[in-house]
């Protein structure tokens, strides 16, 4: 017996909306038999989990602060998957932003600054991420390495240097020995948009970001390109599109998004450096897009789903006392679905008995 | 005694893709032992009804029988347990593994592949279709992939071959082969079912025919009563004309000119470019003849700037150097490109037709402002190639894979010629094109040169290079010939310079 997959060439377009509504239902579905073997009420349980994230306004503010960096990152990456570049390091480049911009506010900490410090953090996180994403992208272009492996590898190696920074020389001198910055001053900081909540600037700029990349996707040459090289890349090499140029072009472009999102980030809910600055977004992200079906809006839209799990998981500790794993397992099925629901939709499946049939 | 039934028989068999009809109530019957044409235009519906026969495509209704008793096919590996074998015109083998790998892979038992390939040299000897089992795919010819192919069918002992294309891709000695391995596998028992647009070879070698027009029979007959005009004339349902040649009477001046381009190929087992020097001129056409793999790919490439020169100077377009210009700078001279593979290069599969138009056009033809797409002119555009070129396509805008092979083929070449550009190269321009689409594609190169473009088609057909160019040259181990007039020339002569006769005496012993 083996299983056999051959190409539906007959798959409705609407099934590719289709897909990702039936994986989150079954994500739904297996989280209830999860909840009932660790005996509890199933119902209760998704609801701590999916609704209590969006019962009041201030949850729905939590919500947006989470879904911010997973929409702002998985834009850039969706770039990069459309077009064959797997940049699977965005947490490395969230945390190199995190860095780049978190200097420009400690650098001009206590001295009297004006308001272009905070525009200066952002371009800063954008150019710090985008460099650490040219590193995997020259490799690949230059010397053919797999970008798999650098972009992954990297993320260490940034999580190492904010940990040496926060412990070394960014260390607060009156923090009493904790590993952690000075706070920013006020104009370092991302302007909150409510009294009372976190939201800040950083909901509005990636809603921004979503509508520019979902023109360009849609509209723009560059667009045309980024998917042709990524579905044909003989015919996007008649086309005159330069493939290696426009794996330069991805990465900075995802690059850039990371570090915005680290910058974001760390300015707007932590106010410092800490030595961890992400709960995973850079790898949750990867989730979004393909929840999203590495389309812009897609992505909106998944990045709510996603922020949902962590909130639900968070409550999920206090409420239930369930460990914050669970909301791992959530996503990670959720991922598992969407692409067994892709895999079950565009492939036929059949089994083919061995043995015999080839006398 | 009754007479037998025939080996395998589809009655009123329909298929439909969405509104449209691509098999309509067809009946097609092959006796057993038999070699039996499928022939009709692109598009007709052949490679439709043979996905059906080989259980890829369910009917929408109608009924298949084997040998008399009604039957139903859920998938290919049934088919192939009843003993129904097919070769497709792309082959689905991998590259980095080994013959008997692939074969092994493709066989639907679990053999060890020390045992397959043991088979595999077996039948192969048998059949005399030379294969070294251990040899790794990317290492060989396009004849020799598709005997991988045929190997793999007979190691099942078929009882019915379906060929789909087979030969558009073969050189003709690489066809001679073939036709004497059908032999064999006739006299071995087996029935075949054979698709080609070629009706020359089509007469030689099989004893009746169905003929497709529009999904519909239209007829059967013996094609060996037949001649190739009146077998064309029932696929098309008119008369067919070869296309109108004028003698060339002033060329113009020079619009291509290559001199000592030497370019080493970037793929290992490709062939390198060696102090190639050719001119073509405005208002002809001026044909590259030469046995695949010669470096036509190669100088495709270089002409049309996917691949760059070394020095500038060694391309000229109206005199200007053009050696270290890219693909659209060269359009935007006045070139334009028809590369040989349809489906990957010249069109992106899963793409539609206006996105492949704007593909090769997004320089040259305003489709894009300030970067904007202006998809209204891309519908236009692509209503206006289809119309001049009669591209049956079933919806408004389809992707580039659901058109059969020759409406795409048409496509690609239309959407080029109507740019109305000053220098046109174009490889292989009617592979698996029917007559009629090949004389319209042919009629369309012979005018827009006339009308004072210069037009250089790379070739592997002789009698179409014959037909259509006013001179030729020929390409050997990536060297090309002086050119040659068409007028008055043998084709002996050309058949020599293919074989290497008449280049210098390196270009031949590399060969050895
Ligand atoms: N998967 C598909 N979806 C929609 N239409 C299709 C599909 N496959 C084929 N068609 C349409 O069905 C018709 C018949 O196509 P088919 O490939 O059988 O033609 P053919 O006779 O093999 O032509 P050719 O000689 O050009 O290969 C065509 O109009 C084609 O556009
Ligand atoms: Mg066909």
């Amino acid at each position: 017996m083996r299983i056999v997959l051959t190409r539906r060439d007959d798959a409705p377009a609407w099934m590719a909306l289709v897909s990702p509504l039936i994986a989150v239902a079954l994500t739904l579905l297996s989280g209830a038999v999860m909840f009932a073997l660790l005996g509890l009420d199933p119902l209760k349980a998704l609801g701590v989990y999916f609704i209590s994230p969006i019962s009041d306004g201030w949850a729905l503010q939590e919500l947006a602060v989470k879904a911010t960096p997973l929409i702002l990152i998985s834009v850039g990456l969706s770039l990069c998957y459309l077009s064959n570049n797997w940049n699977i390091g965005a947490e490395g480049q969230f945390v190199m932003g995190a860095i780049f911009g978190g200097w420009v506010a400690i650098a001009t900490h206590g001295a009297a600054n004006g308001p272009w410090v905070f525009p200066a953090m952002m371009l800063a996180g954008m150019l710090g991420g985008a460099a650490l994403a040219m590193i995997p992208a020259i490799l690949k272009t230059r010397l053919s390495v797999n970008e798999i492996l650098t972009s992954l590898m990297l993320v260490y190696v940034a999580e190492l240097l904010l940990d040496w920074l926060v412990r070394g020389p960014w260390r607060d001198p009156k923090g009493f020995n904790f590993p952690q910055s000075v706070m920013f001053d006020k104009e370092a900081q991302v302007m909150r948009l409510m009294a009372d909540g976190r939201i800040n600037l950083g909901t509005p700029i990636a809603i921004i970001v979503v509508v520019i990349a979902a023109i360009m996707m849609a509209r723009t040459l560059k667009g045309f390109e980024i998917r042709l090289v990524g579905a044909a890349p003989r015919a996007a090499r008649f086309a005159g599109f330069d493939e290696k140029r426009l794996t330069w072009t991805v990465f900075a472009i995802s690059g850039a998004l990371a570090g915005l999102a680290g910058i974001i980030e760390v300015s707007g809910t932590m106010g410092q450096l800490q030595p961890s600055v992400s709960p995973g977004y850079g790898f949750t992200a990867i989730i979004v897009a393909f929840l999203g079906r590495l389309n812009p809006i897609g992505c909106l839209i998944a990045g709510v789903v996603l922020a949902i799990t962590f909130i639900g998981g968070e409550n999920a500790q206090i409420s239930l006392r369930l460990p914050l794993d669970v909301t791992r397992v959530f996503q990670g099925m959720l991922l598992f679905y969407v692409l067994a629901c892709d895999a079950v939709l565009n492939y036929r499946i059949a089994l083919v008995r061995t043995g015999g049939a080839a006398a | 005694m009754l007479p037998a039934p025939p080996l395998i028989e589809a009655r009123t068999v329909v298929k439909r893709f969405g509104a449209l009809l691509a098999n309509d109530h067809v009946d097609l019957s092959v006796a057993e032992r038999e070699v039996h044409a499928l022939l009709g235009e692109n598009g007709a519906g052949k490679s439709t009804l043979v996905k059906i026969l080989y259980g890829l495509l369910q009917p929408t209704e109608g009924t298949l029988l084997w040998q008399g008793a009604p039957f139903s096919l859920r998938n290919p590996a049934e088919a192939r347990q009843r003993g129904i074998g097919m070769v497709f015109q792309h082959f689905s083998l991998f590259d980095a593994l080994t013959v008997a790998e692939n074969v092994a892979l493709a066989l639907d038992g679990n053999e060890s592949v020390a045992r397959v390939s043991d088979r595999l040299a077996e039948v192969s000897r048998a059949y005399g279709l030379p294969l070294e089992p251990g040899r790794e795919v990317w290492r060989l010819s396009v004849g020799e992939r598709q005997r991988i192919e045929i190997v793999r069918c007979l190691m099942q002992s078929p009882r019915l071959l379906i060929l789909d294309e087979p030969t558009s891709v073969l050189t003709p000695q690489e066809c001679e082969g073939l036709f004497a391995t059908l032999e064999r596998v006739k006299a071995e028992g087996c029935a075949v079912l054979y698709i080609s647009h070629k009706l020359e070879e089509v007469r030689r070698i099989c004893e009746s025919a169905t003929i497709l027009r529009h999904g519909k029979v239209v007829g059967n007959c013996d094609p060996r009563q037949e001649s190739a005009a009146s077998l064309a004339e029932m696929m098309v349902g008119s008369k067919v004309a070869p296309a109108r040649h004028d003698r060339l009477t002033t060329a113009g001046e020079v619009r291509l000119a290559v001199t000592g381009l030497s370019l080493p190929s970037p793929d290992p087992h490709g062939t390198s470019l060696r102090e190639v020097g050719l001119e073509v001129r405005a208002g002809e056409v001026f044909g590259i003849a030469g046995v695949a793999g010669n470096g036509q790919d190669e100088l495709f490439a270089a002409l049309s700037g996917e691949m760059l020169a070394e020095a500038a100077g060694t391309i000229r377009i109206d005199g200007v150097a053009t050696g270290r210009l890219g693909i659209n700078a060269r359009r935007l001279m006045g070139g334009a490109f028809v590369p040989e593979e349809r489906l990957g290069h010249a069109a992106a599969p899963a793409f539609r037709l206006s996105d492949n138009a704007l593909a090769s056009g997004h320089a040259t033809n305003g489709f894009v402002q300030r970067g904007m797409i202006d998809r209204a002119a891309t519908r236009v555009w692509v209503e206006r190639v289809v119309k001049a070129f009669d591209v049956r396509k079933g919806p408004r805008d389809p992707e580039a894979k659901a058109l059969s092979g020759g409406n795409l083929q048409k496509f690609i070449v239309g959407r080029e010629i109507l740019r109305n550009p000053r220098l046109l190269i174009v490889s292989q321009p009617t592979w698996g094109v029917d007559a009629g689409a090949a004389s319209l594609i042919r009629q369309a190169l012979i005018d827009l040169s006339r009308s004072g473009a210069a037009v250089l088609v790379i070739s592997q057909d002789l009698d179409e290079l014959f037909e259509i160019a006013d001179r030729m040259a020929v390409i050997f181990h990536g060297r090309i010939s002086s050119p040659l007039d068409t007028e008055g020339l043998r084709r002996e002569a050309v058949g020599l310079l293919m074989g290497g006769a008449g280049f210098a005496a390196d270009a031949v012993d590399e060969a050895a």
